[in-house]
Formats: structure tokens, C-alpha cells, sequence
């Protein structure tokens, strides 16, 4: 056994040599400890700013009536959109591991079934029964469950008294005509941006289910990304001060970010030829060309049926603003670019740039887009006071020469070079995401974390969909917020084709 | 030159002269001294603030990994039972090394557990020309890197019986004769 009075008192000192260095660390370590977790923390206090970030309100809401639900289009947007309600194809579901089936059996209480499908193109229309008989219902035993049936021609989906809500998903040149007469045969719509094609069609649409008790919601799931509402909050205590100019950009550099999308990664031809798809229904009310599958999938490059950049990709980048700054429709627009890199024959620009006057607020939105870059030019809204980037996170960075700031920027607890309120933040991009995944993950489009736990904001923005069916209340991007929308592109359009500069007449509502 | 047997003595700085497997001088015990609870500051440090932030998890690391061995790590990274457990050996795998060295118990065992970690890390994410790593580490300058060149102090602390110069593994050494392990 050791005893003390084995050692002398100096050996006993020399051993312990280093106890005063580890006080030392011991001292500095609970310093860092105590800097780490105070400082953010009072400097926002100091600077009076709410630092509460929430979901939007009680998730699991009551959902004990069944909704039947119809699906037109279900191509890759689609198929998405059926996944997020709680349907995929066989395959899909067996690919996925313990967390993702988890996440997606949790989708249960949606209460939910697939009882129609429309696609023009049979590959896709199977799919997609194939994912409405294998919903989070039947994997986890429900029996009696309705089949679903295949609709050649929307009108007669919308005709069946066994669906009480359509999910729309085709290309933007059904979306308005598919909408209005859903509402009319008594059906709630989600439909996927962009809202209408041309300027006519927004008025169109507006007239048309202005009056409606049925539930319209405009696929815009940024929505429900939190730090969205969040971000709102902040701008709206006046921490950027006030905002003076917006910058939104696209940037992207790869073939399928361009809307190349008819072959394969391996250059392969993809599917679809005049026997599986019906050409003329997909066409629509569009003058006729013979079928290409570049038209087929690529439809964003042509006019007859979208926007491209700006009903695509400005789209998302105006709704996300608008949600924090509550744009509207702006006073005046110029819009400029070119067809400079992609000699593919398409029609709508590969760079476009837009300025949007809001002189009623003070301040201006630039849109700018390139196709054939990809250096992240971030999303920023900037005030007198400070500049906030937002897409999957928050960064707010005070102005070196802010009014407000200027005490605690002379004080040191913040610095203009860094950002001194960070909030939000998405899944690590692992070596498997796309190219044009990681672009819509950059900004804030696909899954969010809050305290800890993954959401898809999809999933929460068709949720807010089925729960104001049942339950009324208001959803987050409806009919006003798409006609401001669709009116904003239809400007930048009509500024880009007529070369000159247009305006908003609020007495007239036109486009002059 | 004095030693512990002579009570009369009373200098300060203790020079040890027998029974330590090198010939001992202040300037040589206070060298191996100094390299000792530097490293155990710096991995008590790594382990601590590992252990203090609920959120720190190996994966990112992990999933990083280049060379020959990346797959095993890989597997590590996505299998959250072993993960889990990887992480919490590293925490305080780290904070007992680190604290060990620190005060100098059991320097040798801790010493060479450390090198066992460091070359961990080391094979995880290799230096090496050709492997782009997602960020870039400090401190690391072809092939040798930070990690290496602590791996190499290790050897020598455990070599050297670092523990027993101002160390509590000296205290061990007088109980029982033997070479402190």
C-alpha cells in the first residue's frame, strides 16, 4: 500500500509540477466557455432584436376527414410532390433506410389518398399509381384502401366526385386553364409555380376564383422554411434599417441546371416518343409543332410554354422576398440579356438581368441570372443599417457606417466584417447531391433544420394546403400573392421582349 | 547534484540521478516536462470542448476521408450505432490522454494511446499530394503535418518516461521501484 510518508514533501511538490498549469487551463477553458455562451446572446439583447426562431405555428393539426386527392401531371416535380404527401413507387421506398422511412412514415397523419392521376405520358402516369397503392396508409397495414385510377384528359379527373382536391404539376402552359376549371368542378388546388404563362392569363386567373371558398395554394414551399417568417421579423424591428436595394441572383453552370434535361447523365436518349405520350393533349392549347422529346422535357427553353429564368427561377427568388419585405407589384421594371451560350435553339434567355422599382419603399430589386456560371452571388437585402444574406441560413452583417450600430461597432461587441446574427442552416451536401440539388439547397428550397430536426419545406407547404381544407384559415402564398407575382414576371417579360422599360397602372391594373 | 535520498538536501529544482533511464539534467526533465503538458493542454482542450458542445460529431471528419483506408471511415460515418460510440471514445478518449499527460499518471499508456489517435486521424485524411480535402487544414505541410510531428513527441514522452520528471508517475515510480508504465 502507498503511504504518504513515503515520499518526501518535495517529491510530493515535484510530481505535482504542473497542477498550477492546469489551473491555468482549467481558468482560461471556463473564460472561453463563458465568452462562447454569453456574447451573442447580450449583444442582440443590447441591440433590443427578438431572437425567437419557431415553426410556424402547431404542425400536427386536426386531420380525422379523409382527403381524396387527384394528381395532374407527375413528372419530376410530381413525383416529388406525391412523395412529400406520403406516396412513392415501390422501388423508391424500398431504397430507403430506417431515418428516411421514419421521416416518411411520420407524413401518416396527413390522412390522405391517391384516387386520380392524369399524365399524359404512360411511363409517369404509371408511376404514379404505382406510388398512390403504396402510401404510408397501406405500409403500415391499412386495408380497404381506394385504388386509384388513370385519367387520359383532366377535365374527366376533375369530373369524379371521388376527388376532392388536384395537386397541379404540368408545364406552366396548363397551369391557369387546369386551375380555373378545378375550382370550377369544386376542387382545392395546389398548384406549382409559376402561376400563369402571360399577362392575360394572370388577370384571368385572378377574375376567375377571386370569390372562391375552395383552397388555392401556389407552390411556393420557401414559405415554410422558418427563418423565412423569421427573417420578416427581424427587417420588420428594423435591424437592417431601412432597405434600400435587394439583390437576387441565379447562377447556374451545368446542362440540366439550363433546362437540358432530354438525355441522360451517359448522353443517352431519355424516354418517351408518340406512343406514350399524347402530343397533342400536352400541347394543349399551343400551336402545333411535331413532337421533340427537347420540347417534351425542356419546355422551359420555349415561350409557347413558359417563362424560362424568370418564371423558374425568379420566381422562387421574388417569393422569398416578398415574404420578408412584402414587395407587391413594383412601380416599373427594365429587363436586359441575351442567348450568349446555349446554341440549342431555344427561345428564352441564358442571361437576363431585371430592375424593379418600388419608389412607394425607397428601393430597388435586382434580378440577376447567368446559365453558365456558378459562383454563388447569394441573395441580400440590404438597409441603411446592415445587410442580410439569406437562402438556406440567415447572415446578418452590420454596415461599417451604420447610425444605429455605430456604439457597440465602437465598442467592439460586433464587427462589420462579420455577421453578428446567424440563424438556420440545411443537410450537409454530401458528394451524391447534383449540381442543381445543391443550388436549390443553397436556397433554402428543399429541407431545413430547426432545433435539431430535419423538415422538408414541400411537405409543410402541402401540409398548410390539406390542414386549411379542413380547418380554414389562410394559406401562405395564395391568390393575391400569385398575381403580384405573376404581374412582376409578366413585366420583366414584356420589358425584355419590347426592349423599353414598362410600368404597373394600379388605377387600370395593366401593364403599360 | 543531489538526490531524493539525501534529506539534507535542499535545493529547489529536484535532480534526479538513479533508477531513470536517461542521464538527468534540469534543463533535459524540464524540456520533457514542458513537451508533456503542452500536449496535455492541447488534447484536454480538444477533447474538452468536444465533450462541452452537445451538437460535435465525427462525421463530417469522417466522410471526408481520402485514401486507402476512406471506406472504413466511411462506414464508421454512416452507421449512427458506431458512430455514436466513435464519437464518444474520441471525446474522451482525448480528455483522459490530455489529462493524463497533463499531470503525468500512467504517461506512457496515455502516450502511446495518443499516438494510436493521432495516427487515426492522420490515415483519415493523409496530407498527401492529390487528395483534395472539402476545407483545407492549417498545419499541414506535405506528408508531415501537425498530427505527425505530435506523434513523433509522443513516442518520445513514452519513451523517455516523460511522467516521472515533475509528474505524478514519479510518486509511482518511488512506491514501487518500477518503471512507471
Amino acid at each position: 500500500m502507498m503511504k504518504f510518508k513515503d515520499f518526501d514533501r518535495r517529491t510530493l511538490l515535484k510530481g505535482m509540477a504542473s497542477f498550477p498549469v492546469l489551473g491555468l487551463f482549467g481558468y482560461e477553458f471556463f473564460r472561453r466557455e463563458l465568452s462562447d455562451q454569453k456574447e451573442p446572446v447580450d449583444i442582440l439583447k443590447e441591440l433590443g432584436i427578438d431572437q425567437k426562431m419557431d415553426f410556424s405555428g402547431d404542425l400536427k393539426k386536426n386531420s380525422a376527414q379523409l382527403i381524396r386527392l387527384g394528381i395532374i401531371g407527375a413528372g419530376t416535380r410530381g413525383k416529388t410532390l406525391l412523395f412529400r404527401t406520403g406516396f412513392a413507387p415501390k422501388e423508391r421506398i424500398k431504397g430507403m433506410n430506417a431515418e428516411q422511412m421514419e421521416a416518411w412514415m411520420d407524413y401518416a397523419d396527413l390522412n390522405v389518398v391517391v384516387t386520380g392521376v392524369c399524365d399524359v405520358f404512360d411511363d409517369r402516369a404509371e408511376m404514379a399509381l404505382d406510388a398512390a397503392g403504396h402510401s404510408v396508409k397501406a405500409v403500415s397495414g391499412e386495408k380497404n384502401l381506394p385504388k386509384a385510377k388513370r385519367y387520359r384528359d383532366y377535365r374527366d379527373l376533375l369530373a369524379s366526385d371521388d376527388i376532392d382536391a388536384v395537386i397541379i404539376a404540368t408545364p406552366d402552359h396548363h397551369h391557369v386553364q387546369m386551375t380555373i376549371d378545378a375550382i370550377n368542378a369544386g376542387k382545392h388546388v395546389y398548384c406549382e409555380k409559376a402561376p400563369t404563362r402571360t399577362e392575360a392569363e394572370a388577370y384571368h386567373l385572378y377574375e376567375a376564383i377571386k370569390d372562391t371558398k375552395l383552397v388555392y395554394q401556389l407552390g411556393h414551399q420557401i414559405r415554410h422554411n422558418p427563418i423565412y417568417p423569421y427573417a420578416a421579423k427581424l427587417v420588420n424591428q428594423g435591424v437592417l434599417g431601412a432597405v434600400n436595394l435587394v439583390e437576387v441572383t441565379t447562377n447556374r453552370n451545368t446542362s440540366s441546371g439550363a433546362w437540358v434535361r432530354h438525355v441522360n447523365r451517359d448522353g443517352s436518349p431519355k424516354p418517351g416518343d408518340l406512343k406514350s405520350i399524347d402530343w397533342n393533349r400536352w400541347l394543349g392549347d399551343r400551336p402545333e409543332v411535331p413532337f421533340s422529346t427537347d420540347r417534351y422535357y425542356n419546355w422551359t427553353k420555349y415561350w409557347d410554354y413558359a417563362n424560362g429564368l424568370l418564371g423558374q427561377l425568379f420566381s422562387h427568388e421574388y417569393d422569398a422576398v416578398n415574404g420578408i419585405l412584402d414587395l407587391g407589384i413594383p412601380h416599373s421594371c427594365m429587363c436586359s440579356g441575351g442567348i450568349y451560350y446555349f446554341d440549342d435553339g431555344r427561345e428564352i434567355p441564358d442571361l437576363m438581368h431585371a430592375v424593379f422599382e418600388y419608389p412607394d419603399k425607397g428601393m430597388s430589386l435586382v434580378y440577376s441570372a447567368t446559365l453558365a456560371n456558378s459562383r454563388n452571388r447569394g441573395r441580400v437585402i440590404m438597409g441603411r443599417d446592415a445587410s442580410m444574406e439569406i437562402g438556406g441560413s440567415i447572415e446578418i452583417t452590420a454596415d461599417g457606417n451604420s447610425e444605429r450600430y455605430k456604439d457597440v461597432l465602437d465598442n467592439k461587441l460586433i464587427d462589420s466584417s462579420k455577421p453578428f446574427v446567424t440563424a438556420g442552416g440545411q443537410r450537409d451536401v454530401d458528394g451524391v447531391s447534383s449540381a442543381t440539388e445543391k443550388y436549390y439547397i443553397d436556397r433554402g428550397l428543399t429541407e431545413v433544420k430547426v432545433n435539431g430536426k430535419s423538415q422538408d419545406v414541400t411537405h409543410l407547404h402541402l401540409r398548410e394546403w390539406l390542414d386549411v381544407i379542413r380547418n380554414g384559415g389562410k394559406v401562405s402564398c395564395g391568390l393575391n400573392n400569385a398575381f403580384d407575382e405573376a404581374i412582376t414576371i409578366q413585366m420583366a417579360k414584356k420589358s425584355y421582349t419590347e426592349g423599353r422599360r414598362v410600368t404597373w397602372d394600379p388605377v387600370s391594373r395593366k401593364i403599360v | 547534484m543531489c538526490c531524493i535520498y539525501c534529506k539534507e538536501n535542499n535545493c529547489l529544482i529536484f535532480i534526479e540521478m538513479k533508477n531513470i533511464d536517461m542521464d538527468g539534467s534540469v534543463a533535459r526533465s524540464f524540456s520533457l516536462f514542458l513537451l508533456r503538458i503542452f500536449i496535455g493542454w492541447h488534447l484536454l482542450f480538444e477533447g474538452l470542448i468536444k465533450v462541452m458542445d452537445p451538437s460535435w460529431t465525427a462525421h463530417g471528419f469522417l466522410k471526408g476521408s481520402k485514401w486507402i483506408f476512406s471506406d472504413f471511415f466511411l462506414m464508421i460515418a454512416n452507421n449512427s450505432a458506431l458512430l455514436g460510440i466513435v464519437d464518444l471514445l474520441n471525446q474522451w478518449g482525448l480528455v483522459l490522454i490530455g489529462l493524463a499527460l497533463f499531470i503525468g499518471v500512467f504517461t506512457r499508456i496515455a502516450a502511446i494511446s495518443g499516438v494510436v489517435l493521432l495516427m487515426l486521424y492522420y490515415v483519415c485524411m493523409p496530407p498527401f499530394m492529390g487528395l483534395d480535402y472539402a476545407s483545407t487544414t492549417e498545419g499541414s505541410y506535405m506528408i508531415v503535418n501537425k498530427n505527425l510531428i505530435e506523434v513523433a513527441a509522443l513516442l518520445i514522452l513514452s519513451l523517455f518516461s516523460a511522467g516521472e520528471h515533475f509528474g505524478l508517475d514519479l510518486l509511482r515510480r518511488r512506491r514501487t521501484g518500477k518503471l512507471a508504465f
